[in-house]
């Protein structure tokens, strides 16, 4: 069993090596296949490819329970500059991949994985694309979809329910949803909070900053990680409640819900930066919620959740008047639990200044 | 003229040889097959979408420039999302010079069709409808462009939306005609918009007929320059159903033109009858008695013209707190055109500028008697903020609102046509 562990790498080394290298061409046509870009010297076992590396975030998006394989790579001599708050500035030619997941066997992940999509950044010369490749059954390839794909499929939640789910591919326009900032495509999550973490490397254990740095991918990055900011994980339950809430809303809605992002209309900001309480939603009435608003007049309302609108959209499925409106189809019970019990946390006392006599902006003769 | 023709031709020419045109008929997967082929239009592409019902489970959206998507008409092509169960929308556009025409958009759970950040768009015999009639569950607006650049809707239907019909907001030059609303909350609305012509549309069946507003807090303010003219608003009578939290939830059954809070608007040759609360509302957001936090918005609706419209019965029986409230004090029943009163308080006791008054001429009465009107005197603001409801003065005198302002141009949207 051991010599078989040792054995697979080296398997994987040799294919990397008959795969020859990443290619990425940052002004040719769509790439239709992900093998083209030999981003994996194995592609069903993600296996990264010489210069690929692989990442995760502190605080992920919840897209339906599925598990995320994230990686990045650019071109050789390249590098991103870094950057405290927004996302690095990548060269042209820099691929981000993630792939999406579940277990063959719901509940069990150890029987191996089934890849369902993989969605490639790439930073042409013209700007960032967001292509979406669906894997085929036998998992030996995955074609390019732009128009997205929806699969009906049987998952297990944390808390053991078997599920079935309508898993939604998002198409290219649909992608922009997200990722568009100022009128442009960008990353979401290689921001220097979302990736000052450990990861462990098949050589050990290694803040994911420093690793970029020795990679030669991070230029302008502080020497120490300790001096970078780090989102919490939204579930570590040695972590402050408020922090853990903070961060999930920043990867859940920041996105969208920041001053540059396409819901900048709404007048919330849900950023990790942010640090007025209005802004981020505290006794703040909707502008345009209309049903999305369950009848409530803030869109957080301290020390109590059920009249706050930010967890009744969290906890709706309804497709007109959900959030977030894309990346899930079902209810993320783990992250509305966290929520609620932050705005519970909330005392109406320290946030009184904020209300005012008939705050409700929304009546009308 | 012959040496137009030829530069006519030579004008279109280059652009026919270029244009392709994609075909769809009804399929069991037409989901993927139209939502692929309008991600990867070349611009200038035509879609063309024969008789039929198409069902499709999730939006659809399009950010091609120079689309034309076509039916074979308003009930013959039909683009079905009973089944819905992803997307906010049934269509979403962002790319200009985008046409739509000659289909509908049936039963999306949310917006049937929006477009946000566009230019010059053309919506021309369009029918968006939630077919189990008004409900509050149906979808908040049938056509909604938003913070756009020229936009033309001409010809199209709206029934059933549970917040505006035909919603036009924040947006630069807006032409609304020839079309219908109905059984939707609000009928038509043009809201925080600058230069918009209505006209020769009808409203009926809605709660309220046609809605002219500014609302604070939006990134394009100071709605101006609207004309409103030739319209038929009648027996918009339909209880509110508009979901809580909405502000046409505030609009009271039975209200056939509102103007809230803008400037230069210009509402004339209309037929507006049937209205058991208000036949035409002149009001200011702040009676609503809403404490303002955006110093940006400007709350008085100024420069209203009101002019050579028919009335017919209206206000008899007053619905809506506020409403019920003014029609006491009213003897019980609405005039046919009423003015909230409320007045920048930097004109109080002086004569107020020209620009900023509110003219009501040469209006007619089918029936008997005249038209009537009332002044509320800022009553609702008055009382909101516990001052003295002796001093209230309501007037009826319209001698007091004799004149006019000009009109603004007329929007010219020719290049769209």
């Amino acid at each position: 069993m051991k010599g078989l562990a040792v054995f697979v790498p080296a398997l994987a080394i040799a294919m990397a090596v008959q795969a020859g290298p990443v290619t990425v061409s940052p002004d040719g046509p769509l790439v239709r296949k992900l093998s083209e870009y030999n981003l994996f010297s194995d592609l069903a076992s993600l296996t990264p490819n010489d210069g690929v590396v692989p990442y995760d975030l502190n605080s992920p998006l919840f897209t339906d329970y599925a598990d995320k394989y994230r990686f990045i790579w650019m071109p050789e001599g390249t590098s991103a500059t870094y950057d405290a708050v927004e996302t690095f500035d990548f060269p042209v030619g820099t691929l981000i991949s993630k792939t999406f997941s579940y277990p063959s066997e719901p509940g069990h992940p150890e029987k191996g994985m089934h890849h369902r999509e993989t969605r490639v950044l790439l930073h042409r010369t013209s700007g960032w694309v967001a292509l979406p490749y669906v894997w085929n059954e036998e998992q030996t390839e995955a074609n390019l979809a732009v128009a997205g794909a929806r699969d009906d499929i049987e998952i297990m939640t944390p808390s053991g329910d078997l599920k079935e789910i309508h898993y939604i591919v998002p198409n290219m326009n649909q992608c922009k949803a997200c990722h568009e900032n100022q009128g442009a495509l960008r990353p979401i999550g290689p921001k220097a909070r979302h990736l000052n973490k450990d990861f462990a490397y098949p050589e050990g254990a290694k803040n994911q900053l420093s690793k970029l740095v020795e990679e030669g991918y991070l230029t302008g990055a502080p020497e120490n990680p300790a001096d970078a900011p780090k989102l919490p994980q939204w579930d570590d339950v040695h972590t402050s409640l408020n922090d853990r809430a903070r961060a999930y809303l920043d990867i859940n809605c920041g996105h969208c819900h920041n001053p540059k992002g396409p819901a900048f209309t709404s007048g919330l900001d849900l950023t990790w930066m942010q640090d007025d309480p209005r802004q981020y939603g505290v006794y703040k009435p909707p502008v345009a919620a209309g049903r999305g608003s369950g009848g409530h007049r803030f869109s957080v309302v301290p020390g109590h959740p059920e009249q706050s609108i930010l967890l009744h959209r969290m906890s709706i499925d309804d497709p007109g008047s959900m959030m977030p409106q894309l990346g899930r189809t079902i209810e993320h019970a783990e992250g509305i639990q966290l929520i609620s019990d932050w705005i519970a946390s909330l005392k109406p006392d320290e946030f009184d200044h904020l209300r005012e006599v008939g705050d409700g902006g929304d009546q009308a003769p | 003229m012959k040496s137009t023709m030829l530069l006519l031709i030579a004008g279109v020419m280059p652009l026919a040889a270029l244009a392709e045109t994609v075909q769809f008929e009804p399929a069991d997967d037409i989901q993927f097959k139209v939502q692929e082929a309008l991600i990867l239009a070349e611009p200038g592409t035509t879609f063309e979408f024969a008789e039929g019902v198409y069902k499709f489970n999730m939006g659809l959206s399009l950010d091609v420039d120079n689309v034309t998507i076509r039916g074979a008409g308003m009930d013959k092509t039909i683009l079905s999302f009973k089944e819905q169960d992803a997307g906010a929308e049934g269509l979403f556009v962002t790319s200009d010079n985008v046409t739509l025409e000659d289909f509908a958009i049936e039963d999306t759970k949310g917006n049937a069709f929006k477009s946000n950040a566009v230019e010059n768009l053309v919506l021309r015999r369009v029918r968006t409808e939630w077919t189990g009639g008004p409900k509050e569950t149906n979808g908040a607006y049938g056509l909604y462009p938003v913070s756009s650049k020229n936009v033309l809707i001409d010809g199209c239907v709206a029934i059933g939306a549970s917040d505006a019909g035909i919603y036009v907001g924040q947006t630069e030059r807006v032409i609304v005609r020839n079309s219908r609303a109905e059984y939707n909350v609000a009928g038509i609305e043009i809201e925080n918009c600058h230069h918009a012509d209505v006209y020769n549309n009808v409203a009926t069946n809605n709660t309220g007929g046609m809605l002219v507003f500014d609302l604070p807090g939006l990134p394009m303010q100071r709605g101006r320059d609207v004309r409103v003219f030739q319209n038929k608003f009648y027996d918009n009578d339909t209880p509110n159903f508009a979901p809580k939290g909405n502000i046409v939830g505030k609009v009271p059954q039975g209200t056939g033109v509102m103007v809230m809070s803008n400037s230069n608007v210009h509402v004339f040759e209309n037929e507006i009858y049937g209205h058991r609360t208000y036949n035409m509302l002149i009001c200011s957001y702040l009676s609503s008695g809403v404490e303002l936090k955006d110093p940006n918005y400007y709350p008085y609706p100024e420069g209203i013209n009101v002019r050579d419209n028919t009335f017919g019965k209206g206000g008899w029986q007053p619905t809506g707190e506020l409403a019920e409230a003014a029609a006491l004090a009213l003897g019980g029943k609405m005039p046919d055109i009423v003015w909230d009163g409320v007045v920048n308080p930097e004109h109080d006791g002086g004569e107020m500028p020209a620009e900023a008054r509110i003219y009501i001429e040469n209006n007619k009465k089918d029936g008997e008697g005249d038209v009537t009107f009332a002044d509320l005197d800022a009553a609702a603001l008055v009382l909101s903020k516990g001052g003295d409801a002796s001093k209230i003065e309501i007037k009826h005198d319209l001698a007091a609102h004799a004149g006019s302002t000009p009109q603004p141009e007329p929007v010219d949207l020719s290049g769209l046509e």
